[in-house]
């Protein structure tokens, strides 16, 4: 919404209905009904293509030839712009599927950064030695998929970093996210394992706020906002693609940018 | 008649070609489907507090429905247009048909039009104002087009992002390259309709 790029004025109310107006509900699941411009389709190609999920299925298909496509676009080395701290959009917009006092609260003293599948060290991380990685910073672009875009300041350690010490199969295909309110979210490894994707824990040099995803965000310039999940408790290295949750609402499942 | 003259009468007959009118079909076609798809998608993040399309014209849905379509018809939108304009600038029909364009004749042919006077008599010659919208429509497809991956690839690349202003910038850019892609639909669909036999030439070639 504009009101997000306003920055004076952002209203959290309304931050919370655009989000909601893209949960498909029951009388929206069809990507295809009731479009005029299919009137239109109709009459040019004489024939009904709206026809329900043979349609559907292939754009689901044309959708992972677009994963492809993007796949082999993507640069392990080219770096997303970065902007002077007097860019930082402020207040940085809280965005979610649900509303602000909705979102987890994790205890920062209990929380353990689970950690599974083709790694050498499943040992689980607590929030001090997660601290105590070495830290780097960016600012960057994060670009919703809505197609507001705001610039935000964050601090962590590169994931790639991480991974290394955990003795990750770098090999491996995937890396799935699970986070605390149940979000979910797999990655590619060469996005996971580009320079600037970072396990972030901090916002703006201060502990990363409830609203932005503490205790701990997997921060991505190269991908689509809702493919940076926030509140990680657990991550995984695979083989097997175990999708997201708006990829498998419909979303492209690689939105790089 | 031999076989030579009544060759070269029909290709004197022929307006469109057949790769003319193949192009065209699946232009209009992609076209639509990136209007209607982008219209959802302009939705989920509106670039001006009085303008939100109305659902029943607008494509996908939802937001990822819109998306589903727009990253499909791309491909057929670019395809289809890289091959119109290499014949078009292979076969030099681009040239012959588009090109000279006076501004003095664009000026007078705009008053024939205001006065409903412009003649359609010889449909394989295009007046100073068709010149210069097709050349227009074309030029504005290629904006589009560029604006487009300035917005869908701002870090791969980012240097075209960098052309058009930045990510925020090229989003305008495209918003109102498809305004302009509209307008020109509106004029060119109502001029068919009033001289539908500029329609049949589409169609039959002739």
């Amino acid at each position: 919404m504009r009101q997000r790029k306003i920055i004076p004025r952002v209203d959290p109310k309304l931050l919370i209905k655009d989000a909601a107006k893209l949960m498909p509900d029951a009388g929206r699941r069809s990507f295809l009904r009731g479009a005029a411009s299919l009137g239109a389709l109709t009459f040019l190609t004489g024939c009904d293509i709206i026809d329900g999920d043979a349609a559907e299925s292939v754009l689901r298909k044309i959708s992972e030839f677009n994963d492809g496509a993007q796949a082999a676009l993507f640069s392990r080395t080219k770096l997303a712009p970065t902007y002077h701290e007097s860019a930082i959009t402020r207040p940085f917009p809280f965005n979610a599927y649900y509303d602000e006092y909705e979102a987890p609260e994790v205890d920062g003293k209990t929380y353990k950064l689970e950690v599974a599948g083709l790694v050498d060290n499943k040992r689980p991380w607590t929030l001090n030695e997660l601290h105590a990685l070495p830290e780097v910073s960016q600012i960057t672009r994060h670009i919703c998929v809505e197609g507001w875009s705001a610039i935000g300041s964050w601090q962590g350690t590169p994931l790639s970093e991480f991974l290394k010490r955990i003795g990750a199969d770098a090999r491996a295909k995937y890396v799935w996210f699970r986070c605390a309110e149940g979000y979910t979210n797999t990655i590619d490894m060469p996005t996971a394992l580009h320079p600037q994707t970072q396990m972030t824990f901090k916002f703006d040099n201060k502990i990363l706020p409830r609203a932005y995803g503490f205790p701990m965000k997997i921060r991505m310039p190269t991908k689509l906002g809702f493919k940076n999940p926030k509140y990680v408790v657990a991550m995984e290295v695979t083989n097997s693609d175990k999708g997201g949750y708006w990829e498998d609402k419909g979303y492209n499942w690689f939105s790089g940018l | 008649m031999t076989t030579d003259t009544i060759t070269a009468a029909s290709i004197e007959a022929t307006i469109h070609p057949r790769w003319v009118r193949v192009c065209h079909w699946i232009n209009a076609l992609a076209i639509l489907v990136m209007i209607g798809s982008g219209w959802q998608i302009y939705n989920a993040s509106p670039l001006f507090d009085f303008l939100v399309f109305p659902r029943q014209i607008a494509l996908g849905n939802w937001l990822a429905g819109a998306l589903l379509w727009h990253f499909a018809a791309m491909w057929v939108l670019v395809i289809n247009g890289v091959v119109y304009v290499t014949l078009g600038i292979v076969t030099g029909r681009l040239r012959r048909k588009l090109s000279p364009i006076c501004l003095g004749d664009v000026a007078a042919d705009m008053k024939a039009a205001l006065a409903f006077k412009l003649a359609h008599d010889d449909l394989s010659r295009y007046n100073a104002l068709q010149k210069l919208l097709y050349t227009d429509v074309i030029l504005t497809g290629v904006v589009i087009v560029l604006s487009g991956l300035s917005i869908w690839k701002p870090v791969q690349f980012q240097e075209l992002t960098a052309v058009f202003g930045g990510y925020d910038a090229a989003r305008y850019v495209h918003f109102f390259a498809m305004a302009a892609i509209v307008g020109f639909l509106v004029v060119h669909v109502a001029l068919a309709l009033i001289v539908p036999k500029s329609l049949h030439a589409m169609i039959t070639g002739r």
